[in-house]
């Protein structure tokens, strides 16, 4: 495979992730906007800050104000990470490497771009917000459903998977990082539970929420949901549970190719950091120390894995 | 030519009865609802559309990729007229390859004053870097585009050679799956000969050319410069329907005298590269410095015979609209035989008595560019206004030699589909050809484009022309 195709398609399942999760995000900020009884819009920051877009956004509309915040999410396509930039994104990289893919692949992400670019071409009223996500949802599923059922398991599917979860991995991450003062247990808040909304924000932005009651019986405690996110590797969207999907997919193509790189090392670090680590130390030694710390990683591996693999020189 | 010419109708004759390769097709079509059909059409452009077989309108953002109407009516050849039709292209893609060889050798075309001296030494599509090179299996041509038209029973023409890169061959293919999927009856009623090997004998042909010393699993990759080339798509379909890598210019390096690509496992050795790009930006060393499409010094190991390029650099001498009115003597000469398929009469206005014909009989002719492509620069003489025909006529005296003419032939038709049900347009036909350093294949049919516009003689998809599959019948 070229090198160029290996990128690309890294790209194209970063790229289809980073959709899923912004209109996640958005969906977080609305349900919470719905649920709330005070009138400021502070979720939206939030929702802006987890994205990492806030600067942008505060750039180009000067103050916080829900109905500029949902289309600088759902369609500016100034924005990177919203819904429609990273749509464009992805069928663009899916045109790069249309021979590395089926054409059921294809023919969704192809497909899943006309629909949202329809369904995006003019701003998106509250009234049609719900309908517009869940048609995102469905497009993603589609593409998921075409890739798990028509793509060979060999090194193309290697790099699609390594794409899904480094991104995931950075998108979790970041989502606690902003959070971190939420679950950070101040003198006032030891002892009692969470405020309602912030860690809704949490586990909804990580589809989290059933998952969550389901396996704490309800029972909500900073500590519990800092390890359910990190190191929980039942949750398809914990660091613990990315992390290691990418060591998988990393150990896969060293089998293929017999040749081991220097990611090959970086990911066995990672993993085994994430596998033997505990929650109480980690908040001993500083929750926002370890994010910061663990973006730093994944930010360095996927250099390291685009390096190796010749992505691009 | 008469005010009111009879065009020949493939389907339909005078009385409003089905010829003969039509007459199933008729039968069918007869026992259809208008509705449905017009729902179908409308079906087949959402699957064009969901598929991505679209082509990129240069300088136009990627909201402007266009889609070529298809037309749900097929084009329907007889075995018969088919196999008259191969004999005559083989005669004359075999003519092709032999005039090019000697052309860069010999020229002993030249010598025997068959054809002037001057057409070849001032064109600019004769490539000096060619001269003396023997192409690995002796192929220049490992792809052809003949472009026919029809006017008559048993009348067809050729209107040009594309012994460049000829594109469009993924609409032949898709337009065959369209059909498929929309009307699978019709070829349980209807015996077609299949286009589906078409990427299978690409492939097959393309290794049978590979250079002497080539490794035994020959590596074939498709050559494109880029995801915003007008035909990207084809070139990205046609790699992954041979299974072959689709590179670019800057996936690709030379090491120890092999053109390799950078693959996730270091750099691979390629052994033929069908390139998609034009001579001019093949190679920045040896052709256009400014080139950033091609692979700087891939013609010295083309000369030194480390790969093939298909085409070969340089064929476009033999496709030169200047020396097509000279194809009948070139078939002549290399295959000792008539030429099987005619050329349509031609008018070299760089020819005084020619020009004055071509000048006096303007409003009856069609002029076009020596090296113009795609129905740009070109005049219809009977559909131009007074001051379309003295702009041109002001263009052609200016620079003759940059000019051809031929009469306006009277194009042949099928009927379309439209909104009020079956109306005749105007067709051409490009079958399309490999040719093997053992054998050459022709793929049955090939790409019928249509002028949509009522009264149009233009096919061209740039032009507002539309696509339709085209059948040949098993007899």
């Amino acid at each position: 495979m070229l090198g160029k195709t290996a990128g690309g398609l890294f790209w194209m399942f970063r790229y289809l992730e980073r959709s899923e999760n912004t209109a996640r995000l958005i969906e977080t900020g609305f349900r919470i906007a719905l649920t709330r009884a005070d009138g400021d819009d502070d979720e939206w920051t939030s929702v802006l800050q987890t994205a990492s877009v806030a600067h942008l956004y505060f750039e180009k509309h000067g103050q916080i104000e829900a109905a500029k915040a949902i289309d600088f999410m759902l369609r500016d396509m100034a924005n990177p990470s919203s819904v429609l930039s990273a749509i464009s994104a992805a069928r663009q990289n899916a045109r790069l490497v249309r021979t590395a893919i089926t054409r059921e692949v294809w023919e969704a992400v192809n497909d899943t771009y006309m629909v949202l670019k329809q369904a995006l071409a003019r701003p998106v009223s509250a009234r049609d917000l719900p309908e517009v996500l869940a048609l995102i949802r469905q497009q993603s599923a589609l593409v998921r459903g075409a890739m798990h059922g028509t793509m060979l398991r060999n090194d193309i599917f290697d790099f699609c998977r390594l794409g899904t979860f480094l991104e995931r991995a950075d998108n979790t991450a970041r989502i606690l990082d902003v959070k971190y003062y939420v679950l950070l247990p101040s003198i006032s808040q030891i002892g009692s539970s969470l405020d309602n909304v912030q860690w809704e924000t949490i586990l909804r932005s990580v589809a989290g929420m059933r998952a969550y009651r389901w396996i704490t019986q309800g029972e909500t405690s900073p500590i519990g949901i800092a390890d359910f996110l990190i190191f929980d590797t039942r949750m398809p969207r914990s660091l613990a549970f990315s992390v290691g999907k990418i060591a998988t997919n990393l150990a896969y193509l060293e089998q293929a190719y017999g040749t081991r790189h220097p990611c090959h090392a970086a990911i066995d670090g990672l993993a085994g950091r994430l596998r033997h680590g505990k929650i109480e130390r980690v908040f001993e030694d500083g929750l926002h120390e370890f994010i910061t710390d663990f973006l730093a990683d994944v930010a360095k591996l996927g250099q390291q894995v685009e390096a190796d693999y010749r992505f691009l020189g | 030519m008469s005010d009111t010419p009879i065009f020949f109708d493939e389907m339909y004759q005078g009385g409003g009865a089905p010829r003969a390769p039509y007459a199933g097709y008729d039968g069918w079509f007869r026992g259809e609802d208008l509705r449905d059909l017009r729902k179908k059409s409308a079906d087949a452009e959402r699957f064009f559309r969901r598929t991505g077989i679209t082509f990129n309108v240069y300088g136009q953002a990627e909201a402007d990729e266009r889609l070529i109407p298809f037309d749900l009516v097929p084009r329907i050849i007889s075995g018969r007229e088919w196999a008259r039709l191969t004999r005559g292209i083989e005669q004359r893609v075999r003519a092709i390859n032999a005039f090019l060889h000697d052309i860069y050798h010999r020229q002993e075309i030249l010598r025997a004053g068959r054809v002037p001296v001057d057409l070849i030494a001032k064109n600019a599509a004769f490539l000096p870097q060619m001269i003396g090179m023997a192409p690995p299996g002796g192929v220049y041509t490992h792809i052809v585009g003949v472009d026919l038209v029809r006017t008559g029973e048993d009348e067809f023409f050729v209107l040009e050679d594309n012994a460049r890169t000829p594109s469009g061959v993924s609409y032949m293919l898709e337009n065959r799956e369209t059909m498929l999927q929309m009307f699978p009856e019709l070829f349980t009623r209807i015996k077609v000969q299949p286009v589906q090997d078409y990427p299978v004998n690409l492939h097959r042909s393309l290794a049978a050319s590979a250079p002497r010393d080539c490794s035994p699993d020959c590596t074939v990759a498709v050559l494109t410069p880029g995801i915003h080339n007008s035909a990207y798509f084809e070139h990205a379909f046609l790699a992954d329907q041979m299974g072959v890598e689709l590179v670019e210019g800057h996936d690709i390096r030379i090491t120890g005298g092999k053109v390799q690509m950078r693959t996730t496992q270091g750099y691979k050795p390629i052994d033929v590269l069908y390139r998609r790009v034009d001579d001019d930006f093949l190679d920045p060393l040896n052709f256009r410095p400014d080139s950033l499409l091609g692979v700087p010094g891939v013609m010295d190991v083309y000369r030194a015979g480390g790969i093939t390029i298909a085409n070969a650099p340089g064929t476009g001498i033999a496709d030169d609209k200047a020396i097509y009115s000279y194809m009948p003597d070139i078939v002549e000469f290399y295959t000792g035989e008539k030429a099987i398929l005619q050329n349509v009469p031609t008018w070299r206005c760089s020819e005084a008595d020619a020009l004055a014909y071509v000048l006096d009989h303007l409003s009856e002719l069609v002029v076009k560019e020596v090296h113009g492509s795609g129905g740009y620069g070109m005049l219809v003489g009977p559909a131009a206004s007074k001051k379309e025909l003295a702009a041109f006529r002001a263009k052609l005296t200016a620079k003759p030699a940059n000019y051809i003419a031929q009469p306006t032939l009277a194009l042949s038709t099928v009927p379309i589909l439209t909104q009020a049900g079956l109306a005749p347009r105007h067709v051409d036909l490009r079958p399309y050809v490999l040719v093997a350093p053992d054998k050459i294949t022709i793929t049955p049919g090939g790409l019928t484009r249509v002028a949509l516009k009522k009264g149009s003689l233009v096919v061209n998809s740039s032009q507002g022309g539309g696509t339709k599959d085209t059948w040949v019948l098993e007899e």
